[in-house]
Order: structure tokens, then sequence, then C-alpha cells
């Protein structure tokens, strides 16, 4: 088939356009790629978890006790609502693995004797399920044992409630109750120090004393059912038998953040994507404006030859097209890069036993189509403005643009500005709409690029707050039991101990009328100095005898300010409830805790001074022997070790933040690029007369030069402030969108990174305009001077 | 008598500037024949390429009527108008209008593309001389060579009516009478009606008939008994 003309000019016009054209695309591009990434992992990741959760059966509800008689089953499996309740043991241990120093963590499922389970179903990945006679093989989470290279027959030590057992792997499981898979205390899972045990029920009942008991119940719910009204009659049945309540979802460790995770990929969906596609849009509708003026005298000629207003409207809308299908395969490949990316490092946090990517190929139709779509509505106002341009006005040169004499021109006269500046001056005021979408596309990149690096100075605000002045200690030792204060004397004894001290954590459910919230109340010595409560501006604060503090996320929760009273239930031992006053409020960013005073709790429990977690610091030289002692200590539950910890938080965040710093940076450039180059371009072609009019009357390259940069750059100062702004929005709206019970991201944008956007932004303006300046090097004088606009 | 290509009657064209208005045609009555060269002089301003607008489809009337044959073309819509100008009209302009990424021969295409029974571009080009030029870009040709591509272009479809506005007017008197060959040769082969508007009063001579404006309106017309060839015009 041969082509046909109008065809050949597209293809032609698209190819001496293709730098234009390519700075384009690549905006484009990252428009597609963002949505492409995001909103796919967000598929991909909701599927996958949906589907997991449905095949497995993951539990709708949870219900821990001390010791309840397993004859209760009936009973409950009798409340309205419920289709299955399993009960089963569960208890937290230390472990000691061979080739390990630190002592890891363990918690231990009973697995039913019948070998079934029907609610949170694991999923065997290799080997086999424990012998239900068996007291010494267990099965565990795969990661842990690939993280330990661990295979079936391997064995490591357990400390199960004061006995030293070993215990030997027979198989890996992977839990819907386990994607992530969080230690007791720990703020990021640890593959190789937390291990999920599973353990034949006849064996677990009789290690941790449980013959006909359970101590933990899971609950699945038939659709539609009431999940408040189960909740109450379950926490009714075994309020006798020590539950701390009954929970859904909402509060399973694991989905919660599952859940956090899906609502931060919706954020970056539906914040990022836009602003590329908008920037994107502006562009093709400037370019092609340009082009729709410089090619008035074909656009008459070909109407004259009787090509229809479609057909021209079609011409340059086609041109639009060609720069967006470019975009679109690059954001593709890119997005697919990132997608790629970004799967592996959920893969570090995440444990699915699949990915399912449904509908990846929809996601790319959908990208391919918002991009296609972005582009042709850039063009379709230019197009359409071809296609009404009335042949015979089309065939004249164009009217040349009116400056008028304004207040601004006024004002600028008086200023005495050099020529080159007026014409800068007078150029923007002349085309204001189109400087300020210019500006605006500049701020954009300052914003994206702003809110990128915001994470980093929020993530740093985070750790700082908690491990430097919240956190000060080594290792954490959660008792299994609480212990009396004087235990403390014991544990100094502990090699490599240095300084030791205690603290009291009950499990509470806080009301405020009809607000309530489970969390945990934290209770240490005033004079307290390696864990701290921390009030604003960094000020160390004791909860004063009387009262209680809150964190601010957790007061706003349940409608609280200071000076308010609220109810407090104890949910262990005797579940009294008293009313205290709220004395202030700190910003905490991970969890949502309350505090008290040491000895007021312990009045208000009736209780001679206990304590249930030990904070201590270290000796780093006998760390060997601490851990030994460690795995001998009947009464410890876990540990946490939060000198590793800040290590492998500070290492994994710096590692992700390197990379999306990265990826950001060329983000920002392209975005630059595209909207500077372009606009450079445009100024050139318009002011190509005038330039080379300069220079015939001896104005020097340097001189000429000067107008063309000058207003680029003159308009990307101006765009800074505003592009400071969004970025500050931008950064809100993901500090809202994550915002969970889990953790809060704080609103810190330190200076530094805005200047750092805006030197980046700016550096980029320049060479973009310096570029585009060399062409009037080349500047024809002779044949400028001699062509017919 | 042959039946007219067109027929005008008190024709007037304003533009309505928003200021002043301005009677670009006041009042024109004219009739143009078959197989005819017709020339179109008058001073700058005195509204003829209004007038060739108009009847190339481009441009609407103020008031009066315009028929070409047994169509009257005032009153017709956007979407009729584009397929006159398809079917029955090649135009011609002073500054040539190639499309500057179309080769001579892809700028005769434009056309072609679009037409019922076209000559093919190689076949036009050779009319107007110029086949060795084919596969060259408009910068590449010289002004009257580009010229020569731009009546290719027009003629191209077999036109009815060939609308040529100053189309020496940017040429040297040697190009520019290989262009007023060009339009002899395609009026005497294809016996296309050619209008030509000129300052070149000399080009008159070439004429069958001789159009007069001022003012908007038609001051004379005369008839050529004799005419001379382009090449013996004095410019
Ligand atoms: N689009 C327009 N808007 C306003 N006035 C116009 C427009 N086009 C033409 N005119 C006016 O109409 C009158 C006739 O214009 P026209 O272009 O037909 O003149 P012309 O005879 O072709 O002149 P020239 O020999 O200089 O090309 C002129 O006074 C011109 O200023
Ligand atoms: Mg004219």
């Amino acid at each position: 088939m041969v082509m046909h003309a109008l065809d050949r000019k597209l293809l032609r016009d698209f190819v001496r356009l293709w730098a234009q054209a390519l700075a384009i695309a690549l905006v484009l591009a990252c428009g597609v790629a963002a949505l492409l990434m995001s909103f796919g992992m967000y598929q991909a990741m909701g599927d996958s978890r949906d589907a997991y959760y449905e095949r497995n059966r993951f539990a709708d509800i949870w219900a821990p006790a001390r010791r309840a008689p397993i004859s209760l089953l009936p009973e409950i499996a009798a409340i309205p609502g419920i289709r299955s309740a399993e009960a089963r043991t569960e208890g937290l241990v230390t472990l000691d693995l061979p080739g390990r120093e630190e002592t890891a963590v363990g918690q231990i499922i009973s697995l039913p004797i019948s070998g079934e389970t029907f609610l949170n179903v694991p999923i065997l990945r290799s080997g086999r399920l424990p012998d239900p006679d068996s007291d010494a093989e267990v099965a565990v989470n795969e990661p842990f044992a690939i993280a330990n290279g661990y295979q079936a027959g391997d064995s490591f030590f357990a400390n199960i409630n004061g006995t030293r057992r070993e215990l030997t792997i027979t198989g890996t499981l992977l839990s819907p109750e386990f994607i992530y898979a969080l230690g007791p205390g720990a703020l990021m899972p640890d593959k190789e120090g937390f291990a999920v045990i599973w353990m034949p029920e006849r064996a677990v009942q009789a290690a941790f004393d449980m013959t006909g008991a359970f101590n933990s119940l899971t609950i699945g719910l038939y659709a539609g059912a009431r999940e408040d009204e189960v909740i109450d009659q379950l926490d009714a049945i075994l309020e006798r038998y020590g539950t701390t309540g009954a929970y859904g979802r909402d509060r399973q460790i694991s989905d919660s953040f599952v859940s956090s995770e899906l609502d931060q990929l919706w954020t970056m969906t539906i914040v990022l994507p836009p602003i590329f596609f908008g920037v994107a849009a502006f562009l093709v509708n400037m370019v092609l404006g340009r082009i729709v003026a410089l090619e008035r005298s074909e656009i008459g000629l070909l109407k004259a030859l009787g090509y229809s207003n479609t057909a021209i409207a079609m011409h340059y809308q086609m041109l639009a097209v060609l720069t967006a299908v470019v975009g679109i395969l690059v954001g593709w490949a890119f997005g697919a890069w990132l997608a790629h990316g970004l799967a592996t490092l959920y893969a570090k946090f995440f444990n699915f036993p699949y990915l399912i990517f449904r509908g990846s190929w929809s996601v790319y139709a959908v990208s391919g189509l918002i991009g296609l779509a972005s582009a042709a509505f850039g063009a379709l106002r230019v197009a359409l403005r071809a296609a009404r341009l009335p042949p015979a006005v089309a065939m004249q040169p164009p009217a040349p643009p009116r400056f008028r004499r304004g207040i601004i021109d006024r004002t600028l006269a008086r200023l005495k500005l050099s020529q080159p500046m007026m014409m800068i001056i007078r150029s923007i005021t002349r085309w204001p709409i189109r400087a300020a979408s210019n500006a605006l596309g500049l701020s954009m990149a300052v914003a994206v690029l702003g809110a990128a690096s915001f994470f980093d100075d929020a993530l740093n605000k985070m750790l700082d707050t908690t491990f430097n002045l919240a956190n000060r200690q080594d290792a954490v030792l959660i008792f299994a039991e609480n212990l009396p204060e004087a235990a403390l004397d014991n544990l100094k004894a502990l090699p490599g101990a240095m300084q030791i001290e205690g603290q009291l954590s009950e499990s509470v459910l806080l009301r405020n009328g009809h607000l309530e919230k489970h969390t945990a109340l934290e209770a240490r010595r005033p004079d307290a100095d390696l864990s701290r409560v921390i009030g604003g501006s960094g000020r160390v604060m004791a909860a004063p005898p009387g009262g209680l503090v809150l964190s601010e996320r957790l007061a706003e929760q349940l409608a609280l300010k200071v000076g308010d009273d609220v109810e407090v239930e104890f949910l262990s031992g005797r579940r009294e409830t008293v009313t205290l006053p709220i004395t202030g409020t700190i910003s905490q960013y991970i969890g949502l805790s309350a505090y008290a005073d040491f000895e007021m709790l312990n009045a208000l429990r009736r209780q001679a001074p206990q304590i249930s977690v030990a904070n201590l610091t270290l000796n780093e030289d006998e760390k060997l022997a601490f851990h030994k002692a460690l795995s001998q200590m009947p009464v410890l539950a876990g540990t946490a070790m939060l000198t590793d910890m800040r290590r492998s938080f500070e290492d994994t965040i710096q590692q992700n933040i390197n990379i999306t710093a990265t990826v950001y940076v060329v983000i920002a450039v392209l975005i630059t690029v595209g909207v500077t180059y372009n606009s450079a371009r445009i100024q050139l072609s318009e002011r190509a007369r005038e330039l080379a009019s300069l220079r015939i009357l001896g104005f020097s390259r340097g001189e000429v030069s000067f107008i063309l940069v000058g207003e680029t750059m003159l308009l990307a100062v101006l765009a800074q402030p505003f592009g400071w702004l969004v970025g500050f929005g931008i950064a809100w709206a993901f500090t809202q969108g994550v915002n969970s019970d889990l953790y809060e991201i704080p609103l810190v944008i330190s200076p530094a990174t805005f200047a750092r956007a805006s030197l980046i932004v700016l550096l980029t303006a320049l060479a973009s305009a310096l570029i585009v300046r060399r062409r009037i090097d080349r500047l024809d004088l002779v044949a400028v001077m001699k062509t017919r606009e | 008598m042959e039946q007219p290509v067109f027929k005008l009657s008190g024709v007037t064209k304003v533009y309505d500037t928003g200021k002043v208005k301005v009677r670009a045609l006041d009042g024109v009555d004219l009739e143009l024949f078959p197989h005819e060269i017709a020339v179109l002089l008058g001073p700058s301003g005195s509204g003829k390429s209004t007038l060739l607008n108009i009847l190339g489809g481009l441009d609407q009337v103020t008031g009066g009527q315009v028929w070409f044959r047994d169509t009257e073309l005032t009153g017709m819509g956007d979407r009729q108008l584009t397929a006159y100008r398809r079917d029955h009209v090649g135009f011609v302009f002073q500054f040539y209008n190639l499309v500057a990424s179309l080769t001579a021969r892809e700028n005769v295409q434009l056309v072609t593309d679009v037409s019922r029974d076209p000559m093919t571009p190689a076949e036009a080009l050779s009319l107007v001389g110029l086949e060795p030029r084919l596969d060259h870009f408009p910068a590449e040709l010289s002004g009257g060579e580009q010229q020569r591509v731009a009546i290719a272009r027009a003629i191209a479809k077999r036109p009815e009516v060939l609308l040529c506005d100053e189309p020496t007017g940017a040429l040297d008197s040697k190009t520019g009478v290989q262009v007023l060959e060009a339009l002899k040769t395609v009026n005497e082969q294809l016996g296309t009606a050619t209008i030509v508007i000129t300052h070149n009063a000399m080009i008159r001579k070439m004429a069958h008939r001789v159009l007069r404006f001022q003012d908007g309106r038609i001051g004379s017309v005369e008839v050529n008994e004799t005419r001379i060839a382009p090449s013996e015009i004095e410019w």
C-alpha cells in the first residue's frame, strides 16, 4: 500500500520534532510507569491477599485467653453468626539457634491432632507436617527456614516454659496469619530472628500445661454476621478465663500491615500519576499550539485542496498520539521494571505463597489508555483550532501579537530596565497563561521531588524519636509472667548487662462514651533513663501520678483532650475499671500507647510493684555470654534486640530511600526538561526573527541568549515557592493516606529538602535552556529574515 | 455561446473588524467561461484576492449570489464547500505554499490522494516540465520550480477551474515566464478555465479575457482577439 502524502507529512514532522516529542513522551512515560507500578502492585497485592485469605480460610476473629476449658467450645460455636471456631494453644518461646549468637524468638502454635486445620490453614511448602504423636517434631514458617538455611531434618533448641528442648524441623509452612511476620516488640520483620513454629497439639498442651484447655481461639464468621456482636458475646464467655478481649482483622498484626501497605499504594496511585499526565497534556498543548501557528498557511492550503476539517484535526491529533505511543511504550517498560523492583522489595517484608497478576494486562491497558487520553486531551483544543481556521484567513500571515501598554509596562518603564529585560517581561505578560502553565509544570517537578525526599526527613524523624530519644536500650526482655520488681536485681547478674530498668505493661481498654480502644498501658519509674516518654519538641517527660499520658492519635481517636477523664478497663487479672484524667499528650510515631506512673499503676492493680518487661544496655563484648544466659532463662517469653533492629531498620530504609530518591530525581529531571526544553524551543521559534534582528543590530550572542535563557530561568525561579507548597500538600496527602494505628508518618520537611529539590530543578532548567541556546549560534541570519512567517 | 463556469450577481463582501467595516467587494456582476484564461488586474486592496477566495469556496459572501455552472455556491455549508474544492477547484498562491516536509511528488500526492480521477503525480509534474525534480524537497527547488510544483499540484486532479493569486508575484521574469508557460500548457491541454490575479499588466496579453478591478467592482472587461505567448511578454 502506498502511504498517503498527509501521513508522510505526519511521520516526517514527528521525526523532525523528535527531541520535543521525546521530552514530552518521557514525562508521559513517568505517568504510565507510576500508574503501572502503584496500581498494578495495588491490584496484585490486593488480589493475592483476597485469594489467599479465601482459599486458606483466614479467620475473622481472634480471642485470646489465659486458660479456658475446651468444653466451652460447643457454647461458643452456638453464638449466632459463627461458622467455625477453632481452639488452639499458643506460646512465645526463646530459641537457641545453632550458628546464631543472638537469641531468637518463636511463636508456637498448636496443630490439631486430626492434622486438619479449619481456619488459617497453613500451606505446606516443603517436607511434611510433624507426626501428631511426636513431641520433638515441628514445622516452621518458610521465610525463617530459608533465612537460616534450615531444611527438613535440621534441629534447633527452644526454651519452652523453662525447659530447653531440641526440636526437629519436618517441613516448612506459610500461613495467611503471617504474611507480615512481626515478632514481639519488633518494628520490622526479622526473618532470621523470629520463627512461627507449628507443633502437634498434644506436645504443646503438655509443654504449656494446657491439657484439656486452650488459650487462643480463632473464629470464622458467616457472611453478614455482626462482628462486634460476636466479639461482645465471646468476651462475655471468656471473661472468666482471662481474655484480654477478642478482636477482628483490624487488630490482627499481619493484616493491619498488609492493609496499610495497600492504603499507601492507593494513595500513590491517585496522587502521583495525575501530575505527570497533567504536565504531559500541557506540553502537548503548548508544542502543538506552536506547530499549528507555524503551519497556518499549510492548514489553509490543505483546506483549499479539499481536505475536510476532520482530516485536518486528525492530522494534528495524530502527532500527539504518536508521541503518546512512544511515551506509553517507554512507560510500560519503565513501569514493568519498577514494578519488578517493588515486588522484590515487598518480598522482603510480605510472605505470599503466590502473587496474582490477574489484572496485569488490564493495568497495562488502563495506563496506556489514560496516557493516550491525556495526550489527546492536550491536543484537542489545538486540533479543533486548526480545523476551525477559516481557509481564507489561514492563507494570510498571522497578525503580529498585540503588546499593550499596561500598568505593568508603566511600572517597568520607571524601573529603567535594559531592553532585553523588557523583552523578557513583556513576553511573560503578553502570554500570561502560557507563562503560568510553564511555571506550574516546573512547580510540579519541585513538588514531586520535595514530596519524595520528604520520606527521608520523615523517617529520620521517626527513627530519631523512636530510637535515640524514646528507646535507648540495647535489649528488651519480655517476661511470660509479671515478675516482682525485685527480680531486676537478679537480672543485674546477666553477663554484659550494664543498666537495667523495669517496666510494667498492661493490656487495657480505654473508653470515652461510645468510643473505645484497646491499647497497652505502660508504666516506668519517673527516673527511667532508657525507655522514656518524649513530649512535644523532644522534651523528656514522666507520666505524673494521678493521670494518663496518651499518644496524640490515640487521644484523637477517643476524642479526648488534656483535662478530660477516660475510663480504663484492665483486661488481665482482676478486670477492674477505673476513671483517670488525661494529664498530657505526646506525638508518638510508632504504635498507639498510653503511659502511667509506675507506682500509681501498681497501686491501681493493688499489687506490690511488678514488671513485665526489662530494658537494658549491654556491654557489646559480652554479648555472646549474654545470649547464652538468655537461652537458659525460664521466665522469658521473648527478647527484642534494639541495637540490631536500629541497624537493620536504618539499612533497609536507607536502601529504599536511595532507590526511590534516584527514581524521583530522574522523574523531576524529566519533567523539567520536558517543560523547559519545549518552552525554550517555542520561544526560539517565535522569536527567531526578533533575535536575528537584534544580532543584525549588533547585539552580542550573549545578550541575545540572555533573552532566551532569561525568560526560562525567571519563570523557573518564580515557580519554586508554589512547588514547595504543592510538595508540602502531596506530603500531607501521603501522611493522611498512611495514618493507621500502626504508625504515623510525621509531616516534617526540612528546608534543605526543598532547597535540594529547587537546586536540581533549576540546574536542569538551565541546562535545557542552554541546549536550546546553542541554536542561536547556528541561527542563519539571512535565512531567518528572508522566510515568511 | 457556452454556459459560463462562474456567474456572479451583486456579490458583496464586507469585513467587519469591529471598529471599521471594509467593503472589499461592492456589487460584482461577472461571468467567466470554460477553456478561457482570465486575467484579473487592479490596484492593491481592490478586492481581487477576496473575489478569488469566494470563487474557490474559501470564503463566504456577505450578499449576492455565486453560481458554479448550475450549482449555487452561496449558501453552501462548510462540508459542501470542502467537497466543492476537492472535486472542482485548483489553487496556486503567490508564496507557493508547499508543505516543506514533503517532496515535489508527495506535495502533488496530497491532492491525488483525495480526488476521484487524478493524474499520477509524475504526469502532473511532467506537464509543468519538472520530471527531473520529482523527489526534491521544496527547500531544494528554486522559486519558479516551487511555483510549478504548486501548479502541478493544483491541476493533478484535472480541475474545471484553476485559481491563481499572483502566481508570478515572487518570481523574476525568466522563472515567471516558465510558470506562465505551465499555465498555458495546462489550459490548452486540459481545457481548464484559469483565473490569474496579477499586478503585471503585461500578462493580460496572454489572456482571453481581461477584467479590471476598481474599489470592489469590475471596472471593465475586455476580450483579446489575439494573444501572445508568455515568452514574448515583456516584464
Ligand atoms: N480578513 C480580513 N479582515 C479585514 N479586512 C480584510 C480582510 N481581508 C481583506 N481585507 C480588506 O479587504 C480589502 C480587499 O482585500 P484583498 O485582499 O481582496 O485585496 P487585493 O486586491 O487582493 O489586494 P493585493 O493586490 O494587495 O493583494 C482590503 O482593503 C483589505 O484590507
Ligand atoms: Mg491579493
